[in-house]
């Protein structure tokens, strides 16, 4: 039976919704023929997560901090990940994922695959497809479904409407060294964080004034979704410029953008075309970005928007 | 202080990626190559600790002959010496099992490499040598200032940043706004041609998991549907994303 080890995330005492639909994917994919064994950095001890068909076990990891776990202790993690024999190890991208798969798979020399679009089980071997080339090109490959840890874009498979189960979190004491210190710790309140929504609605200069954005968040709101700019709007303070999404901004992978007054210059495009779907809305029938779009709207964004909003509040 | 750069080599960001079916991968016939924007904001900031702080910096690049003018440029820049591997690395971790073997043999107190190479955005290649040298580790870095062997770092996290301390040695992973973007002077150019680039053969054999690869265009819908018909889009939403 293949040994699965999966890093989980909370939102406070609640199963973050990007581990949820992570969990969700691994129960269709595996089925029952596997052993789950959940490790958490910093969640509770006892938290109720969606019953999956294989055995789960949960770890709590007590690491120095919850923030940055360290090199030393990510090792020692990776040592126990080794002695426990995982097959494979998937995790949700996030900005602390990247030293967490780096240097497990650096002590257990498992190949890392990130950017996961699709993945397919063909006998022994894996079949990917992952984004390249900020999402411009699709790779597939076939590869050896063992000792590999798969980095899925959050929001990556669909909710499980799985019945809930409570499971008991161990902990698993990695002792630290305490190389590093955190001084200061800046977060953005409030809205949704961008690279954790599961929607997008984007919006560019065709907005006009920074006055106009309403009916943007109006919509967003109505999707529960976060709400993004193109780097002009935010560079002449229209909007803050932690909404810039492209080349120079934040890279996005939603399910669903939807594009309000943008252009599709090749720098907005760099850092949306990992979504899943986007729509495009725009005056102009030549804006480039219809040729990257899925679904597009050629109209006055300030007639459109508001009515896709109306529509949209009454499912 | 001895500074290791490592810089990859890719296509233009303002490249259109097209497919020679012929190959099975992307037709660089046209492409401009550049040093990876990432890994520009990394080589600028070595350059300014370097003249602030004084420091021997140098450049690592594993890659084929065709990538020496670009090296060259790095060296226009400022840095002291080069290294390129020669060879092409297969996944992050041959990658990383090299620059982590060079690094055995030649110490570093810094290494800084980008966030992530723009070819196959993996943002790995820095996590995984941290974890084979048993270096401290953080990406992706949006600041970054020396004192003595203290590091003081702006790291960005999920939903915000955070400052941290700690100590050398490091390995880190950057991005803007840690260094202003440099282009080289005359003198910088003339210098740089009689730097050293030393070329080493690669000494780890690759271990390849990937049974075969085939790359394509990711290609859109493209589905125009009339701004008096949102019901039809919200339709299509509904049975693509569940909305
Ligand atoms: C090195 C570099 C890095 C860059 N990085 C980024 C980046 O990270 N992110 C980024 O976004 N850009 C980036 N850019 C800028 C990029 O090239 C474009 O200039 C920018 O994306 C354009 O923003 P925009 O689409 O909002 O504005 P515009 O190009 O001005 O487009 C506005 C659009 O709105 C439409 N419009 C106007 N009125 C209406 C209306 N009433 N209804 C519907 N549509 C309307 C217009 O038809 C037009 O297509 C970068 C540029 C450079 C050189
Ligand atoms: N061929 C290469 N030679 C040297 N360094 C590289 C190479 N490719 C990538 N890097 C470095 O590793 C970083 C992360 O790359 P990656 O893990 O491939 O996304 C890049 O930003 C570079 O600093």
């Amino acid at each position: 039976m293949k040994k699965i080890a999966i890093f989980i995330d909370f939102k406070g005492t609640e199963l973050s919704s990007y581990t949820r639909t992570l969990l969700g994917f691994a129960d269709t994919f595996f089925g029952s023929e596997v052993a789950y064994y959940l490790f958490s950095f910093a969640g509770p001890k006892q938290a109720s997560i969606p019953q999956l068909k294989g055995s789960v076990i949960g770890y709590q990891i007590n690491a120095g901090n919850s923030l940055f776990a360290e090199t030393t202790e990510l090792r020692k993690l990776g040592d126990q990940i080794s002695a426990l024999s995982i097959d494979e190890i998937w995790l949700s991208k996030s900005n602390t994922s990247d030293s967490v798969a780096g240097i497990i798979s650096a002590t257990l020399g498992f190949q890392i695959v990130p950017n996961i679009k699709q993945i397919t089980q063909k006998g022994d071997s894996y079949l990917i497809q992952k984004s390249i080339f900020s999402g411009k090109a699709t790779a597939h490959s076939e590869l050896s479904s063992s000792h590999f840890v798969g980095i899925f874009p959050k929001g990556f498979g669909s909710d499980s409407n799985a019945a809930s189960v409570e499971v008991n979190f161990e902990s698993l004491d990695l002792e630290t060294s305490k190389k590093y210190s955190i001084i200061k710790v800046d977060t953005h309140e409030g809205s949704i964080p961008l690279p954790e929504a599961s929607i997008v609605v984007g919006a560019g200069r065709g907005m006009k004034d920074p006055g106009n954005w309403g009916i943007i968040e109006e919509l967003a709101q109505t999707l529960h979704a976060a709400t993004a700019c193109s780097k002009p709007v935010s560079d002449i303070n229209w909007r803050p410029h932690h909404e810039h999404v492209g080349q120079t901004g934040i890279k996005i992978a939603p399910k669903l953008y939807i594009a309000c007054g943008i252009s599709g210059a090749i720098q907005h495009l760099a850092g949306v075309n990992g979504s899943g779907k986007i729509v495009v809305i725009n005056q102009d029938p030549e804006a480039p970005f219809f040729k990257h779009a899925d679904y597009g709207i050629v109209g006055d964004l300030f007639d459109v928007v508001p009515r896709l909003t109306k529509i949209l509040k009454e499912i | 202080m001895k500074i290791l750069v490592c810089i990859s080599v890719v296509p233009d960001t303002t490249s259109k990626i097209s497919i020679d079916s012929s190959k099975g991968f992307i037709d660089v016939q046209g492409l401009t190559y550049i040093v990876g924007p990432y890994d520009d904001y990394a080589l600028s900031r070595a350059i300014e600790l370097k003249e602030s702080n004084g420091a021997d910096v140098v450049v690592l690049h594993m890659g084929t002959s065709e990538s020496e003018p670009l090296i060259r440029k790095c060296l226009a820049l400022g840095a002291d010496s080069a290294v390129r591997i020669d060879g092409i690395a297969k996944n992050s971790y041959q990658l990383a099992k090299e620059i982590a073997s060079y690094v055995e043999d030649n110490p570093f107190d810094l290494i800084l490499m980008g966030k992530e190479a723009i070819d196959y955005n993996s943002g790995q290649t820095h996590g995984i040598v941290a974890g084979l040298l048993k270096m401290t580790h953080f990406s992706p870095v949006m600041q970054l200032n020396i004192d003595g062997s203290n590091l003081t770092l702006e790291v960005e996290i999920d939903g915000g940043k955070a400052e941290v301390s700690c100590q050398l040695p490091a390995v880190l992973g950057c991005q803007e706004p840690i260094a202003e973007w440099k282009i080289p002077s005359m003198r910088g150019i003339m210098t740089a041609r009689t730097k050293e680039i030393k070329i080493l053969a690669p000494s780890i054999p690759s271990t390849q998991a990937l049974i075969s690869e085939e790359i394509n265009e990711t290609n859109r819908k493209q589905i125009m549907i009339p701004s008096d018909q949102l019901q039809v889009l919200v339709d299509y939403l509904k049975q693509d994303v569940q909305l």
